[in-house]
């Protein structure tokens, strides 16, 4: 891109009128960001990405902090922060006041915080001193205060997987206040999370379309007892997170294999791993080494980010067709979700793609053994005839028990997260205890993460974040929203066809700072 | 081998009792219910679509779904025209331990003999039973047969302590009338303690012939009728409005569930 273009991009940033002051820095930022070269890459990496093999998700030129930080807030709460010239509160009200002060110093990929941390475990020490309508009232000032100071719907809290106080009263105050922000997720244990505790979280499900659930005894296998949900369904350690998230489009992966459908994960698979981690290393060794993120960030400072708990996402995309064209290859059709051997293909490639991220050493991703972890990606705006991640391709999904089976098998492979969207029957919603039998029966399947889908007028889906329709329709009508991500939303509502009910369907950007209409 | 003649299965329903339930539809009914969702399960003979099953098969494709579920309901038709069949695949699923947690419910019309009852009550949790109509009259209009069998089901469930609940499909213009609404309410508080009562609407989906010119039941509808069993003794915890999630939103209320195919 030449200066020219560089001018003209950003002209229509400054000029752009549906954008809010917030979201026009951000934009500006990137445009600024983008004028410099990326991290050198050979020429057939470059090649990968122009062509999208790989896709760097938007993530700028010159990577200056890591894409997901998961800030260890629990330290910050004990010691209190010199930075923010604050001490350890003591009271619920100064907890809230410290904590939001600190998220809006953290940084991440979308410009807001990607996580505010295990609230119950945060303030349930604090709520001891409150009745329970004092409990609510103040929980519901926090949550207004999250939406409106961090208006983007990838924020994401996390609850449980114990009963409290706390935990009640955020899915209460969820219910009511009918916000995209906090996203939500409950982290479920059999034996510690009571049937009781799931049904609260069926109930805000069917209102408001949260919180996701994760297997917490897998998760804790996988990444140990400190873990948290950012983003879309993304798990990484606490007080650390994902330098970068970078992406394979197994269906590109496929149309360039020639030979039969079995030598795929041979022959092709591991030259295109290898691409995808070569961006990967270019982008962290950016982070880390040339922007130096990790030298000067004061949370790093103060021991809330460690670069020793910091890892790398490698993201997979269009598992489906990628199965289903290799399947062509062979001259034998077949489906993933519906034929046993377009699943154990789909299987097969996912295991073989784990071994070879498991086996690629990358830079400064210590939490997690030095290398990077496997994640489903759940989609970008300008993606077309792609289905998100490894899920069954949209609107065809076979029937619940096939669903499950045919996508479960996948879920021990992506420690860093994998979201299959389980949509149920609107009957459902008079009769929640379906759904705890439902995600019961999936996690003792082998399922990691369970998002639930109950038609609802209001909630959308778009990949593993909400927005309001009626928000929707302002951006479409060319006028300006709050929340950034909702923007985001706004081309994938035209191009999925929600208004054909598949409100869960959506694939749109994770994040992408310039609107698109 | 004891066979079932067997109209349908649905592997995960959320509308026939509590939790995600393993539903066998069973072929053939007593009643013609003109408000019939199911009309093509009433003819006792094999019709299209009626199959011959084994029960040991039923009960292993409960036993694969197990952990997906709450319990399994044997609806019809009329649950209890093949009450041996029910029998034994109840027995089954409460001898294998992989199956043994879930509930076992029946699905009824109340049209049985109370020897039925005594047989099932010893492998069934429980019965929901429909009562159309309490005036006889009424009874007779909607579902071609006298209600003196269900009125009788109704208290030797409720005495065997196995009424699990008691349904009442609200027919706008047919059985809602205040009176009868009062006198339902009034009969229904004679139970003690009194079961469950659900009050569900009419709905056209599913029905056939004259059941299109009956006006469907809205929620506004069902809280009145809801609001005159109240009035009428029984307490405001044992009445629910079945549907109203949906109702309230819009989405049509579906009679029976299944995954898309």
């Amino acid at each position: 891109m030449g200066l020219e273009e560089h001018r003209h991009t950003i002209r229509a940033v400054v000029a752009d009128p549906t954008l809010t002051y917030r979201q026009r820095i951000q934009a500006l930022a990137l445009a600024a960001e983008d004028v410099l070269e990326p991290p050198a890459v050979s020429a057939e990496c470059a090649e990968a990405l122009d062509k999208g093999l790989i896709c760097d998700l938007a993530e700028g030129h010159a990577p200056h902090r890591p894409r997901y930080t998961l800030p260890d807030y629990q330290r910050a709460l004990a010691r209190g922060s010199e930075f923010l010239e604050l001490p350890p509160p003591t009271t619920f009200d100064d907890a809230t006041t410290f904590l939001l002060a600190l998220y809006g110093n953290v940084p991440s990929i979308t410009g807001y915080p990607v996580w505010f941390g295990d609230l119950d475990g945060l303030l349930e020490p604090f709520a001891d001193e409150l009745d329970d309508a004092e409990l609510h009232a103040r929980l519901r000032r926090f949550w207004v205060l999250l939406d409106r100071l961090f208006p983007d719907a990838f924020a994401h809290a996390n609850l449980g997987p114990a009963d409290s106080r706390v935990a009640r009263t955020a899915l209460a105050v969820h219910r009511e206040a009918r916000q995209v922000v906090p996203n939500l997720t409950l982290r479920v244990e059999p034996g510690t999370t009571p049937d009781d505790l799931l049904l609260d979280a069926m109930r805000t499900v069917a209102a408001v379309a949260q919180p996701h659930l994760v297997n917490h005894p897998m998760m804790v296998a996988d990444l140990g007892a400190r873990y948290g949900v950012v983003s879309c369904y993304n798990s990484l350690p606490v007080g650390g997170g994902s330098h970068t998230l970078v992406r394979l489009d197994l269906k590109e992966a496929a149309h360039r294999h020639r030979g039969p459908a079995s030598s795929f994960v041979v022959d092709t698979l591991p030259a295109a791993v290898e691409l995808t981690a070569e961006l990967m290393e270019a982008r962290i060794r950016h982070l880390v080494e040339r922007a130096g993120f990790f030298e000067h960030s004061w949370l790093v400072a103060e021991g809330l980010l460690s670069l020793e708990r910091m890892t790398a996402m490698f993201g997979l995309v269009g598992l489906a067709e990628c199965v289903e064209h290799l399947l062509d290859l062979d001259g034998e059709p077949g489906r993933y979700g519906h034929d046993e051997r377009a699943d154990a293909l789909a299987h097969d490639i996912v295991r073989a793609t784990a071994a070879l991220v498991g086996a690629r050493d990358l830079p400064y991703c210590e939490a997690t053994g030095g290398h990077a972890l496997l994640h489903s990606q759940a989609g970008l705006e300008a993606d077309v005839d792609l289905t998100p991640g490894t899920r069954v391709a949209a609107g065809t999904e076979p029937g619940l028990y096939r669903h499950l089976q045919a996508v479960a098998p996948n879920h021990r492979w992506f420690p860093s997260g994998v979201s299959d969207i389980v949509r149920l029957d609107e009957t459902v919603a008079d009769n929640l205890q379906a759904a705890v039998d439902i995600a019961k029966g999936a996690f003792g399947l082998g399922m990691r993460d369970v998002t639930f889908e109950v038609a609802n007028g209001e909630f959308v889906r778009i990949t593993g974040y909400l927005a309001r329709r009626a928000d929707l329709a302002r951006v479409d009508a060319g006028h300006g929203v709050r929340h950034a991500s909702t923007v985001l939303g706004a081309g994938s509502f035209t191009n999925a066809h929600l208004d054909d009910r598949r409100p869960q369907r959506v694939r749109s950007p994770e994040r992408d700072a310039r609107p698109r209409r | 081998m004891t066979l079932a003649l067997v109209a349908d299965v649905i592997d995960a329903s959320y509308v026939d009792g509590p939790g995600n339930r393993y539903v066998v539809f069973l072929q053939g009914c007593t009643f013609r219910c003109v408000t019939c969702h199911n009309p093509h399960t009433i003819a006792t003979c094999p019709t299209v679509g009626a199959r011959w099953i084994d029960v040991a098969d039923l009960h292993a494709e409960i036993a694969a779904r197990a952990p997906f579920l709450s319990g399994v309901t044997v609806s019809g038709g009329e649950a209890t025209l093949q009450w041996g069949a029910v029998h034994e695949l109840f027995r089954r699923l409460a001898a294998d331990p992989a199956t043994s947690g879930l509930t076992r419910l029946v699905d009824s019309n109340g049209d049985a003999a109370p020897e039925v009852w005594d047989v099932l009550a010893s492998s069934m949790d429980g019965a929901m039973v429909d009562l159309k109509a309490l005036d006889p009259d009424v009874h007779r209009a909607l579902t071609g047969h006298g209600n003196d069998r269900v009125l009788a089901s109704i208290r030797q469930l409720h005495g065997l302590g196995q009424l699990t609940e008691v349904r009442l499909l609200v027919v706008p213009g047919e059985n809602d009338t205040p009176e009868q609404v009062a006198a339902t309410g009034r009969w229904l508080a004679e139970l003690d303690p009194p079961p469950p009562i659900v009050v569900q609407g009419f709905r056209r989906a599913g029905t056939r012939g004259v059941a299109h010119h009956l006006p469907e039941a809205t929620l506004a509808g069902l809280d009145e009728v809801a609001a005159g069993l109240v009035a009428a003794g029984l307490p405001e915890s044992a009445v629910h409005v079945r549907g109203a999630a949906a109702l309230a939103t819009g989405v049509p209320v579906t009679v029976t569930v299944s995954d898309p195919a």
